[in-house]
């Protein structure tokens, strides 16, 4: 997985509460086979015309945001279905952390795995770093430090997981960190067996 | 004495392979169900890390998504990329050595549907799918959450997953429900009172008479929208209906091995005395047929309700959220919901494909005509919900009333496949998601249960089922 360290950047500011999963990569590009290649699909829907046209009015199609790395958005940002497309997409269009007062679980999650940063601060915080996102102001994240520095030079000190933090910042594989409990999943595999041997039946 | 714990906290215990100090834990994965869409990144990574499937036999996979609904669907899909992620998913049980329930295969269906019905899905199991509506199997008092296509992965290689224990909520709903109620309407007006974001961070318990009364079709619909509601999963605990319901199915314990679970399944309640971080009651009573008039599950009304007025809404991220959804509805503010008129009628869905959502529109379908304005379609649940219906007769009343009756998966849940709306149509829907273009670009979706769906097609507007009832 690709670390996550660092990260300055033009920030594109999504003022939009609720944003689902099917808004950020709708359902008729989950066909696909790979990982990659879907940020050209991102926000689909919002972004271009059903005859694929650009909408000048959305913000990544904004001169100021079209290379954004970081986007500020609205409140539980990431509802809905779990596809894991959506992270897909926004990284592989540019973006490498979401900034929003709330986040749905499964998206949260998936973040995580893909090395996107999602910061939860305070609505009122957000609101500021919204205005700075409005302004085109250039926002810098530190992952280390817990810190967001907005465009006024003001530092926001954010929450995360110690575990999730050590994943990210050395781009670590949760299958690699798991199977070194190899003996403890065979001994669990071995008291569940005699315990409810129906639940191995199959075998 | 032990502290009273949550159904949640008990089978959470009884996962758990390793715990660090910041409460960090390895689970368990009992169950992994599969499908095609969410699957082959998964296993693309376990091939390049050289890595097997640990457990083939607590595995199953169905292609559900993609798949053609139409009569002539074994001809093969059309759509190129359709049937290359159904293609793959062939190749990949085969390399892996994974039951799959193929297209012609009577057991095939959408995921959430099929589980329960082989009897795979027990309470007390942890179960999981690349698909937030895993939530569904919670209604067996299984903990049942959606994952990534990374976790995913995760379970294939390791069947375990790495997270941290889930908050509890417990919604009680007392009472008894009245005629015209359902199970879709419970958990919609749950879900109006709470939002869609009031589950966030919560396992959510459904308790109260109301909730033991449903059969094991009614409470998987509550529970398969607990993600709509931001909870991870929904339990309700196993009792006398859920062991009747399991019993004799081909994945459920057989002879003296189910009366040895139904021993440990009778364990899996919550005790008394065991603290909830937050607590939600209702009144069976006060549920009115529920719809949705906007683009999220918790835009939702009684049937005798209006459009709301965004102009009396404070907060303003919200304010702007409704309305941008009247707007992409295409409703106007104070507007009468049973003034809107519909162009089509989708019965199906995880939440309502099941045989007694079918009886329930076959019922209402007696003696009446879809209105000629209308296209309505079934599409049942799996293969062995659309052979039941047909033993019973049930699809001849539909095509008698004008339904188009057919084969099973998600279809125009998502609209993966060939199934979906148009711009601008209207759609009356037993699914689970209204979110824009859910149902194809410029599609509207008003979310309701499968009888008011069936009197929303036979009137040609969305109805109050009360006034088919009397």
């Amino acid at each position: 997985m690709q670390k996550f360290t660092q990260l300055k950047g033009a920030a594109a500011p999504l003022n939009m509460v609720n944003v689902d999963t099917d808004a950020i990569i709708p359902k008729q590009f989950l066909k696909t086979i790979e990982r990659t290649g879907l940020g050209k699909f991102l926000f689909n829907d919002l972004r271009f015309t059903p005859e694929g046209a650009e909408k000048p009015e959305f913000v990544l199609n904004k001169p100021q945001y079209r290379k954004a790395s970081i986007l500020v958005a609205g409140e539980n940002f990431g509802c809905g279905s779990s596809r894991e497309h959506a992270p897909w997409a926004l990284n592989d269009f540019g973006i490498r952390a979401v900034i929003a007062p709330s986040f749905a679980d499964i998206f949260f999650n998936n973040c995580f795995k893909n090395g996107i940063l999602p910061v939860v601060l305070p609505k009122e915080q957000v609101e500021e770093l919204m205005k700075d996102a409005e302004a085109g102001l250039e926002l810098s994240i530190d992952l280390a430090a817990q810190t967001v520095i907005g465009g006024n030079r003001k530092t926001y000190k954010f929450d995360v997981e110690p575990f999730r933090k050590k994943c990210l910042l050395n781009g670590l594989d949760d299958i690699g960190l798991t199977l070194e409990h190899e003996t403890k999943i065979s001994s669990f595999e071995g008291g569940q067996k005699s315990a409810q041997p129906w639940l191995y039946a199959a075998e | 004495m032990s502290k009273p714990r949550t159904l949640f906290e008990k089978i959470w215990d009884s996962h758990v392979v390793n715990k660090n100090d910041d409460g960090v834990s390895v689970i368990y994965i009992d169950r992994h169900l599969v499908h095609e869409v969410t699957s082959p990144q998964a296993f693309e990574g376990l091939r390049m890390a050289n890595r097997k499937v640990r457990r083939p036999d607590a595995t199953l996979a169905v292609a559900d998504h993609n798949v053609p609904t139409s009569a002539d669907r074994l001809k093969g899909i059309a759509d190129p990329e359709s049937r290359v992620q159904v293609e793959t998913l062939e190749k990949n049980v085969k390399q892996f050595g994974i039951e799959y329930f193929g297209m012609a295969d009577k057991r095939q269906g959408i995921v959430h549907v099929i589980g329960p019905e082989q009897g795979m899905t027990q309470p007390g199991m942890t179960i999981v799918c690349g698909d937030s509506h895993t939530s569904t199997h919670g209604a067996f008092g299984a903990l049942a959450f959606g994952i990534g296509t990374s976790e995913v992965e995760h379970v294939l290689a390791t069947q375990t997953l790495i997270q941290k224990p889930a908050k509890n909520m417990r919604i009680t709903v007392e009472g008894d429900l009245p005629v015209g109620i359902t199970a879709k309407d419970i958990i919609l007006a749950i879900i109006g009172k709470i939002g869609t974001a009031g589950g966030t961070g919560y396992v959510m318990e459904y308790a109260g008479s109301a909730i033991r009364a449903l059969s094991m079709e009614g409470r998987m619909t509550v529970c398969n929208m607990s993600i709509e509601a931001g909870a991870r999963a929904g339990l309700i605990a196993p009792d006398e209906t859920t062991f009747a319901y399991l019993k004799g199915r081909p994945m459920a314990p057989q002879g003296a091995d189910f009366d040895k679970a139904v021993a440990y399944w009778k364990t899996l309640v919550t005790d008394a005395g065991a603290v909830f971080d937050k607590e939600i009651k209702l009144d069976a009573k006060d549920i009115a047929p529920q719809v949705t008039w906007g683009t999220n599950p918790e835009a939702v009304a009684p049937i005798t309700g209006y459009v709301p007025d965004p102009s009396k809404i404070e907060d303003a991220g919200q304010r702007d959220f409704i309305v941008r959804a009247i707007d992409y509805m295409g409703l106007k503010a104070g507007q009468k919901l049973t003034d809107v008129a519909i162009d089509k009628v989708f019965i199906g869905s995880c939440t309502n494909s099941r045989i007694e959502d079918l009886r329930d529109v076959a019922r209402l379908a007696k003696g009446r005509k879809v209105a000629k304005s209308v296209y309505a379609m079934i599409v049942p649940g799996s293969g062995l919900v659309k052979e039941q219906a047909e033993k019973e007769g049930l699809d001849k009343i539909f095509i008698e009333a004008g339904f188009d009756w057919r084969e099973a998966g998600c279809s125009m849940c998502l609209a993966m496949n060939a199934d979906k709306l148009q711009p601008g149509e209207r759609c009356a829907s037993t699914s689970n998601r209204n979110f824009e273009g859910r149902q194809g670009r410029g599609g509207r979706t008003h979310l309701m249960s499968p009888a008011m769906a069936a009197a929303a097609a036979f009137t040609g507007h969305l109805t109050d089922v009360r006034e088919l009832e009397k």
